[in-house]
C-alpha cells in the first residue's frame, strides 16, 4: 500500500507524517507522533476518549482518516495546558476529584473545553448532553459535571474585566 | 496505634487534597496499558473463534507464516500441558488449566471470541491480515447459553471432566453444574409457620460487563536467558506475574511486571488474558511484542459478571420480623468454573437477621466468556431479589420499607452466619440516615415512583507490602505494589502524612514493579486503602521510631525521651524541652547517624469490616413507551473513616451509576448461533452523562477500630443496592412488579400492557 | 485491509465524479461516521476513498428558489447554525442533530445518513415527511430524485455506480406549516433508533389540516411514507378519531424485524405512539407560524 504524506498543524506546530490511507487520525497521533494522550476506548465513535479538535470542531479522532487532516489544525489534550499552566477545566477536574482511573479524562477535558469556548454558562442539562458522547465508567459523571460548572464559573470571572 | 482515633484530631485524614498523579492524568501524559512502546516492538493480533462451541480439527498456519512481516505465530499447542492447580485470582480462585485454556483454546473453543491463534508482525495491519490467513477447521458443536437450558439432562456439556462440586456423593456424570453451595440455619418449616405474610417469586438478571474504558493491553519482552519483562495495566501485577509464571512454567523471579496506569478494572482486570500469549510470541520472535484488545474483543473475550435466575420465598411475622428465607440462585459461570456463588450465598441476607434460612447457589457452565469479578462479585444479583422481596413484604404488612429493613437489620454484636459477633458495622445508621434524608419524604408526581434498597459486601484484607523512605531533604517516598485505580495514591499519601505529621505535599507515592517491592495482592475487594493503607501506616510509624532514635542519638538522650510532633523530634529530657529536630535535619545527617532512613511493612491484616449501603431512587415511567427516567438518586453508605472524601464519594457515585446501567439497559445479547450481537458501546448501553442526575452521597463515618485510621472498604458496596432500588422505584411508578432486569423500555412496556 | 487502498480529496465535483467513474470499487467519503466504522470492521473493502469535504460547493446551506439546498458534505451541527433553515424545518434539523454525539454530528452529514441506507437513519423520516429531494450527479449528468426513492433496502440505494448525492433540497415554507421528528431509544443519547417518526403538516386558516405527510423509520427495510396516515388527518382538525386512525395506519404500515434493538410488537406499538406525538408537535409549530 503506498503511503500518504500528510502535513498538518498539531497544537500549533507544523507536523508531517507518513501513514497508510486507512490509518485513522487517532492511530497517527498515537503511533506515528507519540501523542498518546488521546485514548482509544472503542475505535468506533462510541466513547469519546479520542476526542480532539479538528479545525475548531470536536470530533472523534478514531473516526477521522489521517489523510483528512492534510492542511488542517488539530488540537489534542497535549495542547490544552498553556506552557506549564493548566486550563481551568483541568484544574477543576483535579480540585473536585472528577477523575478516578483517568482514562476518559483527556477526552472529557477536550470536550468540556470545547463547550466552554462557545458557551460560558451552560446549564447542567446542556453539559450532560454535550458530554453524552464521552463515556466514563468510574465517576457516575457527578463530579465531572460539577468540575465543568466550576470551570465555567472561573472562566466567566476571568473574562469579566475587573 | 490500633485505637480508633477521633476524626477531629486528624490533620490530613478526611481532607481533599489534589491527588499526586493528577496533573499527569489531566494533561494526557500518564501512560496506560495501550500507551507503552518498547524499542523494536512487534504488534500482535489474536484470531478468535466465530463459534460458540466447536472442536478444533486442524489449524493451518502456512499462508499466514508466508506473509512478509510475520515474525511469530502461536496456538494452543505452544502452551505447556499443566496439572490442575487452584490458584488465587483476585479474591476468588481458578484452576490454572482453565486460565491457560481461556488465554488460548486447545482442542475445543467454548465461546464466541475464544482465542485460537496469535500472530506477531512488524505492523498491526500485517498482524491483522495474517490472522485472516489462518485456516481453522472446526467441527461445530451444539451450544448452550441459558442457565436453565444448560442444566437440562440433554444439554451439550462443555467439559467432560467437570462433575458438580459441593454435592455428595460426587455425581457419576459430568454436567454443566460446576458448583453447588448451601448455607442454612434454623428450621425453614418452623420459620414459615410463624409467618403472617409470605412472598415468593422468580427474579432474573442478565450478564453485564464491567465496561472499563481502557481495553486490555500489554507489552512483553522475553530474553534468551529466560528472563522477561511485562508492561501491563492490571489490578495486580503480582497476580499477572504468578499466573503467567504458572501458565508457562516459568520462575516468578524471572518475570518482572511493571504496572502501567490502569483505565478502570472493577474486578475485570484481576486475571490474565494476553500476557502468556505475548510472552510466547516474544519468545518465538526474540522481540518485544504488544498485544492489545479491541473493544469488541473486550466484550467477547474478557469476563463479564454472571447473569442470574433467583427463586426465593421469604416470610415475616405480623410485627415485621423476618422469620424465614428460602433462596436458590443460579449464576452463569461462563465457559469455565467461577466461584461467585460462594460470595453470593454469603452476602444474600447477610445484612438481616433471619433466624431460619437456606441459601443455595449454583454455578452453571455455558458457552459464554468465563465470568469474572465485577464489584462485589456475586452480591448484586441475589440481593436484587432479596431487596425486591422485602419491598413486597413491607407492602403487604403496611410497614414503611425503611422501617421494615431497620427492624431486621444486623447490628454490632449480632451473630454472623459463622457464629462470630458483628463488629462496628453501620447498616442501621445508613437506614436511619435514609429515613431522615429529605429525599425519602419528598413529594412525587404522576407516573413517578420511589424505591429503596440496602446491600452489603464483606470487604477484604489480604497481603500487602509498603515501603516508606525519607529523602535527604526530609521529603518522603511511599512505595507500594497496589495499582491506583481511583485515587489510592492520594489516600496512601494522606495516611503517611498523618502518621509522619508532615505536609501531604512532601510525600510522593510510587507503585513499584514486582522486582522492586514485596508482594501485594490485587487491588480489588475494597482492600487497598484498608490493607495497603495499613502497611503504609505501619511502615511510616516505624520511620517515626527511627527518626526519634536518630534524634535521641544526636541529642545524646534515650529514645524514650523523644517525642514526635508536627514533623519534628521534640526533646523531653529535663531542661532541654525547647530542643527540636525537624525531619529534614535528621534526614540530612542520616548517613552519620546510622544510615538511610527507611522501613518496610509486609502484612496480612485481619480486622476488616463489612460495608453497608442504602440507596434511594426516584423514577418516572412513560406509560405509553415504557421509558424510565432516573429523576433523583441518593446513596448512603457506612464508609468507615473517609481518608479522601472525594474519592469515597466518587466510588459511591460510580458504583451507583454502574448499578443503574445494570438495572436499566446493560445486557449481553446473543444471536441464535451463539455469537455476541452487541460487542460495542453503541448497543451495550452503559449510562451516558445525560441518562443520570447528580448522585447525592451521604457518608456515614463509623470508624473501623481495627484500622489505624478507621478504614472500611468502600468500592464494592455501592453497586449492590441500585438494582433493587431502581426496580422498586419502577415497580411503584408502573404499578406492576418488575422482576427481570434490565428494565429496557420494551420490557417495561410489555409489563404495563400485561398488567392492564 | 486492502493492499491497494487509495485516498483522494478532490477539489471539484467533476474530479470526484471522474475518480468514482474510473474505479468501480471507489466510494465517496462524507463525515465518515458510518464509512470508517465499516472500514475498520472489514464490512467494507473499497479500493479508493474519495473525500467530498474539500469540494467547496458541497459544503454549507444555500437558498434554492424559495427553499434550501444543503450541500452533501455539510455536517449536521452546521444545520443548526443556519437560523432560517432551523426555523423553517425544525423537525429535519432536530432529526439530524439526534445522530450520535456532538463529536459525531460535527462530522456526520444527512447525505451520508441517507446513502448509508440504514432503515433506522434518523434524518431520513424527517426528510421524507418534508418531501425533500436530492440532486444526484454522475457521469451521465444530474437528476433530481425524491429522498424517499434513494434507499431501496438495508445498505442498498438506487444510486447508479459512480453517482453521488450532491445536495439535499427542502422546499420553501409558507405560514401554517410545521414539521417534527422523534425517535425511541433506550438511553437519552448515543443510540440507534428503535423506531423513528417524522411528520410534516399544513393547516388552513380555520385550523383544518390541508396536507400531511407521516414517515416512520426502523419499522421496515426502508423508511416508509405512510400515505393513509396523512390522508387520515387531511380535512380534519386532528380530533382524537382522526389521530387514532392515523396511528392505526402507521401501525399497519409497519413491517419490522425482531432484533437486538427491539421486538416487532414494541416497534409497531411505538410507531403509533411516536406518530401521535410528532403530529402534536408539528401542529403546535404550524400554529406558531400561522
Ligand atoms: C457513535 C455513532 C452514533 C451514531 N448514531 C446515529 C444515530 O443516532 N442516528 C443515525 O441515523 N445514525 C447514527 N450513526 C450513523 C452515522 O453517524 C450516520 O448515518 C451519519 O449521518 C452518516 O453520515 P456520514 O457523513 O458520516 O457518512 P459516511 O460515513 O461518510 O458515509 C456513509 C455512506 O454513504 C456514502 N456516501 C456518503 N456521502 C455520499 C454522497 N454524497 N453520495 C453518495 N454516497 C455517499 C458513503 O460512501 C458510505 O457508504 C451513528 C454513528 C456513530 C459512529
Ligand atoms: S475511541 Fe474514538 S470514540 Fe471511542
Ligand atoms: S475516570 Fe475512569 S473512565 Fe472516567
Amino acid at each position: 500500500m503506498s503511503k500518504l504524506q500528510v502535513s498538518t498543524t498539531i497544537n500549533g506546530d507544523p507536523q508531517e507524517f507518513l501513514c497508510d490511507p486507512d490509518t485513522t487520525l487517532l492511530d497517527a497521533l498515537r503511533e506515528e507522533l507519540g501523542l498518546t494522550g488521546s485514548k482509544e476506548g472503542c475505535g468506533s465513535g462510541d466513547c469519546g476518549a479520542c476526542t480532539v479538535i479538528l479545525d475548531g470542531k470536536m470530533v472523534c479522532s478514531c473516526l477521522v482518516l489521517a489523510g483528512e487532516a492534510e492542511g488542517r489544525q488539530v488540537n489534542t489534550i497535549e495542547g490544552v495546558a498553556e506552557g506549564g499552566e493548566l486550563h481551568p477545566v483541568q484544574s477543576n477536574f483535579l480540585e473536585l476529584g472528577a477523575l478516578q482511573c483517568g482514562f476518559c479524562t483527556p477526552g472529557f477535558i477536550v470536550a468540556a473545553k470545547a463547550l466552554l469556548d462557545r458557551d460560558p454558562n451552560p446549564s447542567e442539562t446542556e453539559i450532560r448532553y454535550w458530554l453524552a458522547g464521552n463515556l466514563c465508567r468510574c465517576t457516575g459523571y457527578d463530579k465531572i459535571v460539577r468540575a465543568v460548572q466550576d470551570a465555567a464559573a472561573e472562566l466567566r470571572q476571568e473574562r469579566t474585566p475587573a | 496505634m490500633n485505637a480508633p482515633q477521633d476524626k477531629r484530631s486528624f490533620r490530613y485524614v478526611g481532607t481533599r487534597p489534589v491527588r499526586p498523579d493528577g496533573v499527569e492524568k489531566v494533561t494526557g501524559k500518564a501512560l496506560y496499558g495501550p500507551d507503552f512502546v518498547a524499542p523494536n516492538m512487534l504488534h500482535g493480533a489474536i484470531l478468535r473463534s466465530p463459534h460458540a462451541h466447536a472442536r478444533i480439527k486442524s489449524i493451518d498456519l502456512r499462508k499466514a507464516e508466508a506473509l512478509p512481516g510475520v515474525k511469530a505465530i502461536v496456538t494452543g499447542a505452544d502452551f505447556p500441558t499443566l496439572e490442575s492447580l487452584i490458584m488465587a485470582v483476585g479474591e476468588s480462585s481458578s484452576d490454572i488449566v482453565h486460565i491457560s485454556r481461556n488465554c488460548m483454546a486447545y482442542d475445543k473453543v467454548l465461546y464466541d471470541g475464544h482465542a485460537v491463534a496469535a500472530v506477531a508482525a512488524t505492523s498491526g495491519a500485517i498482524a491483522r491480515q495474517a490472522i485472516k490467513l489462518i485456516d481453522v477447521e472446526y467441527e461445530v458443536l451444539p451450544h448452550v447459553l441459558d442457565i436453565e437450558e444448560a442444566l437440562r439432562a440433554d444439554a451439550p456439556v462443555l467439559h467432560e471432566d467437570i462433575f458438580t462440586k459441593g454435592v455428595n456423593p460426587k455425581p457419576d456424570k459430568p454436567s454443566n453444574a460446576a458448583l453447588r453451595v448451601e448455607m442454612a440455619k434454623g428450621d425453614l418449616e418452623e420459620g414459615f409457620g410463624k409467618a403472617a405474610v409470605v412472598v415468593s417469586g422468580r427474579y432474573t438478571t442478565e450478564p453485564v460487563h464491567q465496561g472499563y474504558i481502557e481495553p486490555h493491553a500489554c507489552v512483553v519482552s522475553w530474553n534468551a536467558d529466560g528472563q522477561l519483562q511485562i508492561w501491563t495495566s492490571s489490578q495486580g501485577h503480582f497476580a499477572v506475574r504468578s499466573l503467567t509464571a504458572s501458565v508457562l512454567g516459568l520462575s516468578q523471579a524471572d518475570i518482572r511486571v511493571t504496572p502501567l496506569e490502569i483505565g478502570g478494572g472493577f474486578g475485570g482486570k484481576t486475571t490474565i488474558y494476553l500476557e502468556p500469549v505475548a510472552t510466547l510470541l516474544s519468545r518465538k520472535s526474540g522481540r518485544p511484542v504488544r498485544l492489545a484488545m479491541s473493544r469488541s474483543e473486550v466484550f467477547r473475550a474478557s469476563g463479564p459478571a454472571p447473569g442470574a435466575v433467583i427463586d426465593l420465598k421469604m416470610g415475616a411475622a405480623e410485627d415485621g420480623t423476618l422469620v424465614a428465607a428460602d433462596i436458590e440462585f443460579k449464576y452463569h459461570a461462563g465457559a469455565y468454573p467461577a466461584i461467585t456463588a460462594h460470595s453470593g450465598a454469603s452476602s444474600a441476607i447477610a445484612h438481616y437477621k433471619v433466624p431460619n434460612s437456606r441459601v443455595v447457589g449454583w454455578e452453571v457452565l455455558c458457552n459464554r466468556p468465563a465470568t469474572k469479578a465485577y464489584r462485589a462479585p456475586g452480591a448484586p444479583q441475589v440481593i436484587f431479589a432479596v431487596e425486591c422481596a422485602l419491598d413486597e413484604l413491607a407492602g403487604k404488612l403496611g410497614i414503611d420499607p425503611v422501617d421494615f429493613r431497620l427492624k431486621n437489620a444486623v447490628r454490632p454484636g449480632d451473630k454472623q452466619f459463622n457464629g462470630m459477633p458483628f463488629g462496628e458495622i453501620g447498616y442501621a445508621e445508613c437506614l436511619e440516615a435514609a429515613k431522615a434524608h429529605p429525599h425519602w419524604s419528598a413529594p412525587l408526581g404522576p407516573n413517578q415512583g420511589r424505591g429503596v434498597a440496602g446491600g452489603t459486601w464483606g470487604n477484604y484484607g489480604g497481603p500487602s507490602t509498603a515501603e516508606v523512605s525519607v529523602a535527604e531533604d526530609g521529603s518522603v517516598l511511599v512505595t507500594t505494589g497496589s495499582p491506583d485505580i481511583g485515587g489510592s495514591r492520594a489516600s496512601m499519601a494522606i495516611m503517611a502524612a498523618e502518621t509522619l505529621q508532615i505536609p501531604y505535599e512532601k510525600i510522593r507515592v510510587t507503585i513499584a514493579d514486582t522486582s522492586s517491592i514485596g508482594f501485594s495482592m490485587v487491588t480489588g475487594g475494597s482492600r487497598t486503602t484498608f490493607a495497603t493503607g495499613k502497611a503504609v501506616t505501619d511502615a511510616a510509624a516505624e520511620v517515626v521510631e527511627i527518626l526519634k532514635e536518630r534524634a535521641a542519638r544526636t541529642w545524646g538522650v534515650e529514645p524514650s525521651e523523644v517525642d514526635w510532633r508536627d514533623g519534628e523530634a521534640v526533646c523531653l529530657a529535663e531542661g532541654r524541652t525547647d530542643e527540636r529536630l525537624p525531619i529534614g535535619r535528621i534526614a540530612g545527617s542520616a548517613p552519620f547517624s546510622g544510615g538511610p532512613i527507611s522501613a518496610e511493612a509486609a502484612i496480612n491484616p485481619g480486622g476488616y469490616l463489612a460495608g453497608y449501603g442504602v440507596h434511594i431512587c426516584d423514577t418516572e415511567v412513560d406509560p405509553e413507551t415504557g421509558h424510565v427516567k432516573i429523576l433523583r438518586y441518593t446513596a448512603i453508605q457506612d464508609v468507615g473513616q473517609a481518608i479522601h472524601p472525594d474519592y469515597v464519594e466518587g466510588q459511591m457515585q460510580g458504583g451507583a451509576v454502574q448499578g443503574i446501567g445494570w438495572a436499566l439497559n446493560e445486557a449481553y445479547l446473543y444471536d441464535k448461533d451463539g455469537r455476541l450481537d452487541n460487542p460495542g458501546f453503541l448497543d451495550y448501553r452503559v449510562p451516558v452523562a445525560s441518562d443520570v442526575p447528580m448522585i447525592d452521597t451521604v457518608m456515614i463515618e463509623k470508624a473501623n477500630p481495627d484500622h489505624p485510621y478507621g478504614v472500611k472498604g468502600v468500592g464494592e458496596v455501592p453497586i449492590v443496592p441500585p438494582l433493587a432500588a431502581v426496580a422498586n422505584a419502577v415497580t411503584h411508578a408502573a404499578g406492576v412488579r418488575m422482576a427481570d432486569l434490565p428494565l429496557t423500555p420494551d420490557r417495561v412496556y410489555a409489563a404495563l400492557r400485561a398488567a392492564e | 485491509m486492502m493492499a491497494t487502498l487509495a485516498f483522494h480529496a478532490p477539489k471539484t465535483l467533476d474530479e470526484a465524479i471522474a475518480l468514482l467513474a474510473v474505479d468501480p470499487r471507489a466510494i465517496p467519503l462524507a463525515g465518515g461516521t458510518d464509512l470508517i466504522v465499516q472500514l475498520r470492521s472489514d464490512r467494507l473493502e473499497p479500493s479508493a476513498i474519495i473525500d467530498l469535504k474539500r469540494i467547496e460547493k458541497l459544503s454549507g446551506v444555500r437558498r434554492h428558489g424559495d427553499g434550501f439546498a444543503i450541500g452533501a458534505a455539510t455536517p449536521c451541527t452546521a444545520l443548526k447554525e443556519d437560523a432560517e433553515l432551523a426555523a423553517a424545518w425544525p423537525g429535519v434539523v432536530e432529526a439530524a442533530n439526534l445522530i450520535g454525539s456532538v463529536q459525531v454530528r460535527n462530522r456526520a452529514t444527512m447525505a451520508g445518513n441517507l446513502c448509508n441506507a440504514s432503515p433506522a437513519a434518523d434524518s431520513v423520516p424527517a426528510l421524507v415527511a418534508a418531501g425533500a429531494t436530492c440532486l444526484v450527479v454522475g457521469t451521465g449528468g444530474e437528476r433530481e430524485v425524491p429522498v424517499k426513492d434513494i434507499p431501496t433496502g438495508p445498505g442498498k440505494t438506487s444510486l447508479k455506480p459512480g453517482e453521488v448525492v450532491a445536495e439535499i433540497r427542502l422546499p420553501g415554507r409558507v405560514g401554517g406549516e410545521g414539521d417534527a421528528y422523534l425517535r425511541s431509544i433506550p438511553r437519552t443519547e448515543m443510540d440507534i433508533a428503535v423506531v423513528g417518526a417524522g411528520a410534516n403538516l399544513a393547516f388552513g386558516p380555520d385550523g383544518t389540516c390541508t396536507a400531511a405527510r407521516i414517515a416512520v423509520g426502523a419499522v421496515a427495510p426502508t423508511v416508509v411514507l405512510v400515505n393513509e396516515a396523512g390522508e387520515a388527518l387531511v380535512g380534519t382538525r386532528l380530533d382524537d378519531t382522526a389521530l387514532e386512525k392515523m396511528a392505526e395506519a402507521v401501525r399497519s404500515a409497519c413491517n419490522p424485524i425482531d432484533d437486538k434493538r427491539g421486538t416487532v410488537e414494541y416497534r409497531t406499538a411505538m410507531a403509533g405512539v411516536l406518530a401521535k406525538r410528532v403530529v402534536a408537535i408539528a401542529r403546535d409549530r404550524a400554529g406558531e407560524k400561522a
